[in-house]
């Protein structure tokens, strides 16, 4: 009985892996094929001759290598931007009294609860009249702060107990010596997970950047490769050379951070 | 008491001053639009003159008439009935499964959660390849297992199953990383004690595991209604930003968009964000209200 329930158990878990698996699999593989391989009937499930070019073809279509750039520089100051915003703001929050501290915090919860729905299209007008559309500020500015960060990074930071602010503050320590010195080091694995969060958001976020960018200069890798769905027609195996390109770097990411990701992505919840 | 005043007027100087690039990125970002999305919703927007009619609710009247809303409205239930209950259970009985004693865990752990990580273009690129018309590896498989050529990305009743599919296969992950962090919480002597009284693993899983696990199966079942309320991206790319064929995988955030930027009616589109705001609040509201009783009946 037990036997069988183990064989059972191996048995679904190892379907269930290859079934996620072979997508990701099948696509690196139809970024290997011809045109034709790839649109057969019946479908080519390997190809006959490793078609490297392809990928020369997709970048030389679409500029993946700036769409790259970009969302590397673009999920890499939001994060930075974040991270600063959200030490700042925390430390405030768990160390510091101020008039209308719990009035904020009290805002702070009921803002979490609206949806993005509600707010990114009237930042599409607000990005408008700053004349900031198609540029980088755009992709940028409204993601420099979070509300859901400064919750998770407080949460954190109030197991650090008050006396050795107290203690820093006697021996002289300025609250930005402070904040650097003691508060960052602790709250280190907190901070890694914001910023891998960050990133991976930043990295996938589709609505945003198809709303602020027109040229293809400003694309990011998310919206530049749907464009170029679009654009490239039926060529499937370019399409999946391109998406061969956004995901590999992401997963080498993935690879070397696997626990704080994992753990991260359940803290926060769900991506859509 | 004066330097009582003064010190109490450093301290707040010092609070505002290490909370205001959050505060005021948060204001310009979430809460001006939140305000200006509330007023909008009252008036017929028109950003490209910018002129500003006072309207009342006829926005309200014009969503609940119009043809497209239920559209996204009926999409959206269809959605939820099939893709909730699935993710739910599949990532709870995985969760289960891999948390007996199983070798490899983090290895297929890290299998499972690539998709999670996976941008959602390059997720719906390869989906659309898989299930393309003619050479579609999924729908050739299932014309030669039942002969049924079935046209998946062109037809209104079987669009939205490929996004269905799409999203069951990059939630799974998550929600069962999730409920495995629950099991370890399940105290060892329940199952010690189940074993002794000669229960077999599908009773422990109904009488000891699934009621331990309601109130993290409430928090899935909530993150997951609301994640199917937002679709977007998957929708946008398949139709090319239509929600065609027919209507047939236009979703709520699409359609709010669509009144945003192909209508220009800015009104109309905030008042929609306000009832998809309070779709969701209620889902949630009434979720946490079923744990709670939950939770009295033990």
């Amino acid at each position: 009985m037990k036997k069988a329930y183990s064989i059972l158990a191996y048995t679904f878990i190892i379907v269930m892996a290859f079934v996620t698996l072979f997508p990701f699999v099948y696509m690196i593989l139809a970024s290997l094929m011809t045109f034709q391989e790839a649109t057969s009937i019946p479908p080519t499930l390997f190809p006959n001759e490793f078609q490297w070019s392809n990928f020369t073809q997709a970048l030389a279509q679409a500029p993946f290598d700036r769409y790259f750039f970009n969302t590397v520089f673009v999920a890499g100051a939001s994060t930075l931007g974040t991270l600063v915003t959200s030490v700042l703001a925390a430390f405030a929050l768990v160390k510091l009294e101020f008039k209308f501290k719990n009035f904020i915090l009290m805002g702070m919860i009921a803002l979490l609860m609206v949806p993005y729905e509600v707010i990114v299209f009237t930042n599409y007008q607000t990005i408008a009249k700053f004349g900031l559309l198609d540029t980088y500020q755009a992709l940028i500015l409204p993601s420099l702060a979070s509300v859901f960060y400064i919750f998770y990074l407080k949460e954190y930071l109030t197991s650090i107990p008050l006396s050795y602010y107290k203690a820093a503050k006697v021996d002289g320590c300025s609250d930005l010596e402070f904040i650097w010195k003691i508060l960052i080091p602790m709250g280190k694995p907190a901070l890694f997970t914001m910023g891998i969060l960050s990133f991976i958001n930043g990295w996938n976020a589709f609505l945003w950047p198809i709303l602020v960018t027109n040229s293809k200069e400003m694309r990011l890798l998310s919206n530049g490769l749907s464009s170029f769905a679009t654009e490239s027609g039926t060529s499937v195996h370019l399409q999946m050379a391109a998406s061969t390109l956004t995901i590999v770097p992401i997963l080498i990411v993935y690879f070397i951070f696997r626990k704080q990701i994992i753990r991260g992505v359940v803290k926060s919840g769900v991506k859509g | 008491m004066k330097s009582m005043g003064k010190r109490r007027g450093f301290l707040n100087l010092q609070g505002y001053s290490f909370m205001a690039p959050a505060l005021v990125v948060i204001t310009v970002f979430t809460i001006v639009p939140i305000i200006a999305a509330f007023v909008m919703m009252f008036f017929k927007v028109d950003l490209l003159s910018d002129t500003w009619n006072f309207t009342g609710l006829s926005n309200f009247a014009k969503i609940f008439e119009d043809p497209k809303f239920w559209a996204a409205f009926w999409n959206t239930a269809r959605y939820v009935a099939v893709v909730v209950p699935i993710q739910t259970i599949g990532a709870m009985v995985l969760a289960v499964l891999i948390n007996s004693k199983i070798k490899f865990k983090s290895g297929i752990l890290a299998v499972l959660f690539i998709p999670t990580l996976t941008s959602s273009a390059a997720m719906t690129l390869i989906f659309m390849w898989l299930f393309n018309n003619n050479s579609g590896l999924v729908t050739q498989m299932i014309y030669d297992i039942t002969g049924m050529q079935l046209n998946f990305l062109t037809d209104p009743n079987l669009a939205l199953s490929v996004i269905m599919t799409m999203n069951i296969f990059s939630t799974i992950p998550t929600f069962l990383i999730v409920f495995l962090s629950a099991l370890q919480d399940i105290p060892k002597s329940l199952y010690e004690a189940a074993s002794i009284d000669g229960a077999g693993n599908a009773r422990k899983f109904f009488s000891i595991t699934v009621p331990q696990l309601a109130p993290i199966t409430f928090y899935v079942i909530t993150m997951g209604i609301i994640g199917c309320f937002q679709i977007f991206d998957q929708a946008y790319i398949m139709s090319g930003g239509e929600g065609g064929p027919m209507n047939s995988t236009l979703t709520f955030t699409l359609y709010i968009y669509q009144l945003a930027f192909n209508s220009n009616d800015m009104g109309r589109a905030s008042a929609l964000a306000f009832i998809l705001a309070a779709i969701i609040f209620t889902v949630s509201f009434i979720v946490r209200k079923l744990m709670k009783s939950d939770e009295v009946n033990g």
